[in-house]
């Protein structure tokens, strides 16, 4: 008998005839009061700030300006962007000494480039969650994973109107069951780690530096 | 990689193992530190009571319908693995897993494996099983990759290093990893670490991981984990194969939502870790990272026994957050080396008969005052003074007799003079003329005590009945004067 089989049968073997009700997790989270965008961004500011990250709070327009400020001060020289209108407008705003380019090819084609010359990665974010400071990113065709993963400096911009207030509204609104990417990953903060007698150090082996810039109406023009 | 062999310690000896800790006062000040600095972080997650106790129903909830439903769960979750191309590989056992991973490089022509967290692959000993088959194996968590270097194994299953202080991780990195001067600085120590594994990270033919949770529903494997490593691994190199326990299915996604929180909240204290990381497929067309290939294996290694019955069905509930050793007082003074078992502290005090078998699991259920700090804590309710109660009659059982759901090592402390103790006992009990003789008996040949009444004379005075049985001075007290 396969190893499938012989598991397979010692567990019905055992197994309760009948199933509890399935948990209601819908209900568990559902009647709690709604909250406004407004709120939501302070929340998600709030949250990142206390988790290491740098958050700004900018206008539609200003958000390309105040990312090449940004990455100016911080000596950026060389940056790999997502494909999409977001990176293309933030490389109009580049001071042409700062190489901005996108992911472009397999990986495995230029992976110790990545590792070894690319100083930040900037993604546009799919949504947030403001109750725990949490960046969504889907990873498909143009989102690549490692994007925000090897550089050391991660840039991401989020949209207010797309920050649900948690983790259930997100999967929820976002109905993430029916429709997984292939990697769908959140992300709360820079790299970290207390694995050395509980001390926090940054920067254990994802980036050491987050950036986010929250795009919304109030928001401060560069 | 280390300059140490591999240490493999054997279950038994826990007592001395556990005498050697106590006499430690460097351990023991590394666990108190670690213990105080986790339960406060824990208290401050879950300050409002309330809904601490409903999402503990929940989550408890959650699981039970999961394990009920389990064989149906784990067929759903293969399906849809499979129609989202990821590999899935069933194993009874941990040579049966050892050799699918060793396998699964081989076909790949692979040498270096990256590891991310994975505590099914310590149960399984797959370092070990790879090395011996001239494989490169690097553990990648911070904490795990300071133990490989020491030659030494976790001594706790969220942090593997508690029990290293900031000048032990600084002499190891000193002395292991080339141009690293001494210093106790933890950024500088993190720093060192990075450097040392990135080049690991771009390298390596093979990634491996655990599974914090699988979603049957989507064919979705969540991994949870702070530092970017699980990421690392289960992203850069060409192959990710992940290995999980059997019983960590569920069965919505949505179902994943509070046990996360849960998770984090009672492991660390955190409302959310760095990174969650779902993954539900390899490297799609079009897209320009991740695996080619996304293997899972399925380990079962004695769970299935947990399984078939009732009550300990209950220690499949876990979701391995650590808590219950964070709260244990035994675990707390001892440390998790101590246990010699892959899971130490209370989770594995019941799960470790499962996967050793009660003989080789020894003292392990007896090592609990059954103070009941592990249940108060445990998200998901497991009842575990409950269960080691349970284990303990099943090693006391008779080894032959026939009980419907038989544990492997079934009377492995039984002892025929305990029997014969306890059967007197209760029968003294039962009949009155039998206990009347016994207290006449007991009075009158007191001065016969011995002094020296084995392990309880150590720390205290000896028994010795009373010149009056209790029984008797009543009698006296009811008489009319
Ligand atoms: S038994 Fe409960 S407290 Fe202990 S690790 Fe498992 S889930 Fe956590």
């Amino acid at each position: 008998m396969s190893a499938r089989a012989s598991m397979l049968s010692k567990l019905r073997a055992c197994a309760p005839a009948t199933a509890p009700d399935m948990p209601d997790v819908a209900g568990y989270y559902a009647g709690r009061p709604a909250s406004t965008q407004a709120e939501r961004v302070e929340r998600l500011r709030a949250e990142l700030t206390a988790s290491h990250a740098d958050v700004h709070v900018v206008s539609h327009a200003g958000w390309a300006g105040a990312v090449a400020q940004l990455l100016h001060a911080q000596g950026v020289r060389r940056l790999v962007r997502q494909s999409g209108a977001p990176g293309d407008s933030l490389a109009r705003a580049l001071p042409p000494a700062l190489q901005a380019s996108e992911f472009g090819r397999p990986l495995d084609e230029w992976k110790a480039e990545l590792f070894e010359q690319v100083d930040a990665g900037f993604t546009v974010a799919d949504c947030a969650i403001a109750a725990t400071g949490t960046l969504v990113h889907l990873c498909g065709p143009h989102m690549p994973r490692t994007l925000s993963l090897v550089p050391p400096l991660h840039v991401v911009l989020i949209d207010a109107e797309r920050i649900y207030a948690t983790l259930f509204e997100a999967a929820d609104g976002e109905r993430w069951a029916a429709r997984m990417p292939s990697n769908l990953v959140m992300l709360s903060g820079p790299s970290k780690t207390a694995d050395i007698q509980q001390t926090l150090a940054y920067g254990a082996h994802g980036p050491a530096r987050l950036c986010v810039f929250i795009a919304c109406e109030q928001g401060e023009a560069a | 990689m280390s300059k140490h062999p591999m240490q493999f310690v054997p279950t038994a000896d826990f007592k001395e193992r556990a005498r050697g800790a106590l006499d430690d006062d460097k351990l023991r000040k590394s666990f108190r530190g670690a213990m105080d600095f986790l339960q406060a972080k824990r208290r401050n997650q879950f300050s409002d009571e309330h809904e601490r106790e409903s999402l503990r129903d929940l989550g408890s909830a959650i699981r039970k319908y999961a394990l009920a439903r389990l064989p149906d769960l784990l067929e759903e979750l293969e399906s849809k693995l499979t129609r989202n191309g990821i590999q899935v590989h069933w194993a009874e056992n941990a040579e049966e897993a050892n050799a699918i991973v060793l396998d699964i490089m081989r076909r790949n022509q692979a040498r270096r494996m990256i590891k991310g967290k994975s505590m099914a692959s310590e149960e399984i000993e797959l370092n070990h099983y790879l090395a011996e088959h001239g494989m490169e194996c690097i553990e990648s968590d911070m904490g795990e990759y300071i133990v490989q270097l020491a030659g030494e194994k976790p001594s706790h299953i969220v942090m593997p290093a508690i029990h290293k202080n900031k000048a032990d991780v600084a002499k190891l990195f000193e002395e292991n990893i080339p141009d690293t001067p001494y210093t106790e600085d933890v950024d500088e120590l993190i720093q060192t670490g990075r450097r040392a594994l990135r080049r690991h990270f771009m390298e390596a033919d093979v990634g491996l991981s655990g599974v914090n949770f699988a979603v049957a529903e989507t064919g979705t494997l969540w991994l949870i984990e702070n530092e970017g490593n699980g990421r690392l691994s289960t992203t850069v190199p060409p192959v990710h194969v992940a290995i999980m326990g059997m019983e960590k299915v569920v069965a919505k996604l949505e179902h994943v939502v509070p046990l996360v929180s849960l998770l984090t909240r009672s492991a660390t204290g955190q409302a959310v870790t760095t990174y969650f990381n779902l993954i539900s497929s390899p490297r799609r067309s079009g897209e320009l990272d991740g695996p080619r290939e996304v293997h899972l294996v399925l380990l079962d290694n004695g769970r299935s026994q947990a399984y078939a019955d009732e009550q300990l069905r209950s220690t499949l509930q876990c979701i391995r957050c650590g808590a219950c050793m964070n709260h244990c007082p035994v675990y707390g003074r001892i440390g998790g080396h101590a246990y010699g078992t892959t899971y130490p502290g209370p989770i594995g005090k019941i799960l470790s008969p499962h996967l050793l078998g009660l003989d080789e699991a020894g003292d392990l259920p007896f090592a609990s005052t059954l103070c009941g700090a592990c249940s108060e804590v445990c998200p998901v309710r497991i009842p575990i003074p409950d269960l080691l109660i349970r284990l303990r009659n099943e090693a006391k059982r008779n080894p032959n007799e026939t009980v419907a759901t038989p544990l492997r090592g079934q009377g492995a402390k039984h002892s025929a003079a305990e029997r014969v103790v306890w059967q007197f006992w209760s029968g003294a009990f039962k009949s009155p003329k039998a206990w009347k003789a016994l207290r006449w008996g007991a009075t009158r040949l007191r001065a016969f005590t011995p002094g020296a009444q084995a392990g309880w004379t150590q720390h205290r005075t000896p028994l010795k009945p009373a010149s009056r049985s209790l029984h008797d001075m009543l009698k006296d007290r009811d008489q009319p004067e």
